[in-house]
């Protein structure tokens, strides 16, 4: 579904990834770690647009999306759950939800989408006319995930969804994701905490110093040494 | 004081009528305000040419109403329809460029423009003051005597702010607007292209400079220097209310507005400016984000 073959990307002089390779095939989910300054943000930016590739190829449903605007990469069916959750705190939760489904494709099946997005996260429901900055923490984090279910996604990213959250909201949003995995869409998880996101995915890769490490099923990369004494702290 | 006093004691009825008129005039500036307000929201950039966009549709109104016949409801929609391309060819060929320029060089660059869209007027047209002959009746209410043209300017002028916050509230585009004006980076995950939203935007802010050009030239006359009559109080009225705040804005009009036209007739009109402005710089110590701003 969404491959990169040898990617390389960085800012001005800085190169933050070196011939990167990835796949995310149909109905998987796959975690992308790796500790702080590892390229991971970077490589989420190469994939929604926010920068171009120097090198190397992005290809999502056999189309080539490398260096496209952020815009065209979420028509082409790639969502996005950013980093901060990046809300509109001064728009209710219904407007929010509507700006999810902002092009006309997801115009279309707004009514679906938003019975979808109600079934996962109830508590959106009640929450409509709230403006989203007034929303617990937890709830924030529902209206983002449900905003980019509303855009009829075909592949979601998350990036870095833990990040800034405590250790109890952490479990929580993970429980989150999974019912969203349970939904059977296909993920891509850009995250720092390893240990609860090897649980949720199919296979990681493991990002250091811009490179990949290595990659493979997530139960076992969760098993290697170097991996647990590292990142899983065990 | 002592004027007003004796105002409040001997004649209420002239009191009211400036507080009537105060109001009517304020919707005018309220359409100003939001114009100017709205594309700031957006796009972080105060256009300081915007009344200068206002008063190039007011000579065209002028033009083509009293030199060339055309009925007044059409030439008032010929100036909506230049401001509207002012305010998209303002975006796209003064701000597009610079964009990514620090902020000042963007408002200097409107700035400009400023200075060049005075000085054309005043080569083109000279510093005549020109003005639509119109013989609208001044109506009678309870004994206060309320022009006509600003009764209508008024009524026009509320209809299009509610079109406007139909339009933000209820449409995909208008909400995208304001999703964009918290935070621009975030819609473009939406899959909105943000050029697209800043068209829209200066397009629907330059329609609003046109109809309130409309609105202005039934009531005052036209010349060079429009601007500069009209300018400072409108960016006075976006800071006082907190610049991008809408609803801000709003109230601000009416409240300078009234100190204005209340002013001007217990003082003079100029007082009234002196009042007016005073106030403002008195509220910026106060509440520097503007009177609806939260206390940090």
């Amino acid at each position: 579904m969404l491959e990169l073959r040898a990617v390389t990307a960085g800012y001005g002089q800085f190169t933050a990834l070196w011939d990167v390779s990835l796949r995310v095939a149909a109905g998987e989910a796959v975690a992308v770690v790796g500790p702080n300054g590892a390229g991971k943000t970077t490589l989420l930016r190469v994939i929604s647009g926010v920068l171009a590739p120097r090198a190397g190829e992005l290809v999502f449903e056999g189309r080539p999306l490398g260096g496209r605007p952020p815009h065209e990469i979420v028509a082409h069916g790639i969502a996005h759950v950013p980093e901060g959750r990046r809300l509109f705190p001064g728009l209710t939760v219904a407007d929010n939800l509507k700006m999810g489904a902002f092009l006309p494709a997801a115009r279309a099946g707004f009514d679906d989408s938003l019975a979808r997005v109600f079934a996962l996260f109830p508590i959106l429901a009640e929450r409509l006319r709230q403006r989203a900055g007034s929303l617990s923490g937890g709830e924030q984090q529902m209206l983002a995930i449900g905003r980019a279910l509303m855009s009829r996604p075909r592949l979601i990213l998350f990036d870095e969804p833990s990040m800034g959250l405590a250790p109890v909201m952490v479990l929580r949003l993970f429980d989150l994701i999974r019912r969203v995995r349970e939904e059977g869409y296909t993920m891509l998880i850009v995250e720092q905490n390893v240990r609860q996101v090897l649980k949720l995915a199919d296979r990681a890769y493991l990002l250091e110093v811009g490179r990949v490490r290595i990659e493979g099923r997530a139960d076992q990369l969760g098993e290697q040494e170097f991996v647990r004494k590292a990142y899983v702290g065990l | 004081m002592s004027n007003l006093v004796d105002l409040v004691a001997h004649n209420p009825l002239l009191l009211m009528e400036a507080a009537v008129n105060g109001l009517l005039l304020g919707g005018v500036l309220a359409l100003l305000a939001l114009g100017l307000n709205l594309i700031f929201g957006v796009l972080d950039i105060v256009w300081i040419v915007y009344v200068d966009l206002v008063m190039l549709a007011m000579y065209l109104v002028y033009f083509l109403v009293q030199v060339y016949g055309w009925p007044l409801w059409l030439g008032a929609l010929a100036g909506v329809a230049l401001g509207t391309l002012l305010g998209v060819a303002v975006h796209l060929l003064i701000i597009t460029p610079i964009l990514a320029s620090p902020p000042v060089n963007q408002l200097l660059a409107t700035g400009g423009l400023l200075f060049f869209i005075q000085s054309l007027a005043t080569f083109l047209w000279t510093t005549d003051h020109r003005s639509i002959r119109l013989s609208l009746p001044t109506i009678e209410i309870g004994g206060m005597f309320v022009s006509f043209a600003r009764l209508i300017a008024f009524v026009l002028a509320v209809l299009v702010m509610i079109g406007l916050y139909v339009f933000l509230t209820r449409t995909y585009v208008g909400t995208a607007i304001r999703a964009v004006s918290q935070d621009r980076g975030a819609m473009a995950l939406m899959g909105a292209d943000p050029q697209r939203i800043y068209v829209v935007t200066s397009a629907v802010g330059g329609a609003l400079a046109g109809v309130a050009a409309a609105l202005l030239s039934i009531q005052y006359s036209v010349h060079p220097h429009f601007g500069a009559a009209f300018g400072p109080i409108t960016f006075m009225i976006c800071v006082l209310g907190g610049l991008g705040n809408m609803v801000g804005a709003f109230i601000a009009s009416f409240i300078l507005s009234e100190i204005i036209s209340i002013g001007g007739v217990v003082w003079s009109t100029e007082m009234g400016y002196v009042i007016a402005f005073a106030l403002f710089i008195v509220l910026m110590f106060v509440r520097p984000g503007g009177i609806l701003a939260r206390r940090q």
